[in-house]
């Protein structure tokens, strides 16, 4: 019952996201509207409940599954990706280093400015 | 069983949805025992176990990826719910966001900017395509999100569902590699970091290294979802490759 009530929360919220999204043209995509609107409303109640977050917790400790059927997606653009192999893959790499460790160094930095002030380490 | 049964027999069943769905469960089970047992080793990442395995098993069998695809949509349209779902632990970890509030704005924004500037650029200099550098643009985004951004600056978002695969399972082979050599050891810092990156898998590799570290990755996931979604279509514009 719980999961029921759960999966039928996420789905209402996700249909509300993708309505606005259409109504008022938003360029942001639909389930994203649907995460904020439930975290307002989660601000607004106070608490989440059992049946949403045993839910949660359930579908986004599967996270990686999710992913697999787009990843095989990878067969319908072979021949785009046979072209152009040393773009895409130098890119991933380097983007992918680069971006973890500008991202680590700049909020340890953020970190320790917004910290030094009152705290002494 | 001959072998002319078997095809014929493999040919009515992926006419249906039961078995790129079965396989799709079974591949991703199969990888993540193998990951297990092997102590949680990051180059046996369950997510690029189990699409190699799917592939190579579509190949030898001659199954066009639509029919795959028909069984696999129902673990597909579960990206959606899930986005959803991320409001959840956002909302748990709610104390801490607020204590850290300014150093995670900065740094999920110079994670988003930094991820898809340095794709573009650096693709654009070897020569790609404009579909391949607008497909490159959002590769950090989670998935359902990032196929929202390609198509509305003008990539093909099934190729963008790929780069964000593989951009997850590089960062999460090499995130916590980098940390080390940078000397970070703080779980809120390695977080923020691979869940901008990484999203979604980045995300699942940091609940395996502490549930702290997971809740910051998916907080910056979540982050990046939103922000990403308002900068992109912009940063593409100004780096002069949008619409």
């Amino acid at each position: 019952m719980d999961i029921l009530i759960g999966i039928t929360t996420l789905l209402s919220y996700q249909l509300m996201g993708e309505s606005i999204v259409l109504l008022l043209a938003l360029p942001v995509p639909g389930p994203v509207v649907g995460m904020l609107l439930l975290f307002l409303t989660l601000l607004a109640r106070g608490r989440v409940g059992t049946p949403l977050e045993s839910t949660a917790t359930g579908l986004l400790s599967h996270l990686s599954l999710l992913f697999v059927p787009a990843g095989v997606g990878v067969l319908v653009h072979i021949d785009m990706i046979e072209d152009e192999w040393l773009p895409i893959t130098a890119a991933l790499i380097l983007s992918t280093l680069v971006t973890l460790a500008v991202t680590a160094l700049v909020m340890k930095w953020t970190q320790n400015l917004t910290a030094g002030g009152n705290e002494n380490r | 069983m001959n072998k002319l049964e078997f095809s014929s027999i493999w040919v009515y069943l992926s006419a249906t949805p039961l078995l790129g769905l079965t396989l799709t469960l079974a591949a991703y089970l199969s990888a993540y025992a193998l990951y297990r047992r092997s102590g949680y080793n990051p180059l046996l990442n369950p997510v690029a176990i189990s699409v190699s395995l799917l592939i190579l098993l579509l190949l030898a069998t001659d199954t066009r990826y639509d029919d795959y695809f028909d069984g696999a949509q129902f673990v597909h349209f579960l990206l959606g719910p899930a986005t959803v779902a991320l409001a959840v632990p956002l909302y748990q970890q709610l104390g801490r966001l607020r204590a850290l509030l300014i150093p995670i704005v900065v740094s999920v924004f110079t994670g988003i900017c930094v991820a898809a500037v340095s794709a573009v650029t650096s693709a654009w200099l070897l020569g790609a395509s404009p579909a391949t550098l607008l497909s490159l643009a959002p590769k950090s985004v989670t998935a359902p999100v990032a196929m929202g951004i390609a198509e509305r600056i003008g990539g093909l978002p099934s190729l963008t569902a790929v780069l964000v695969v593989s951009t997850g399972i590089i960062g999460a082979i090499a995130g916590f590699r980098i940390f080390a050599l940078l000397g970070i050891t703080d779980d809120s810092i390695k977080g923020i970091a691979i869940g901008v990156t990484s999203h979604g898998i980045g995300t699942a590799r940091a609940f395996q290294a502490s549930p702290e570290a997971g809740a910051f990755a998916g907080l910056a996931m979540a982050l990046s979802a939103v922000g990403s979604a308002l900068l992109l279509p912009w940063l593409t514009a100004v780096l002069g490759f949008g619409r």
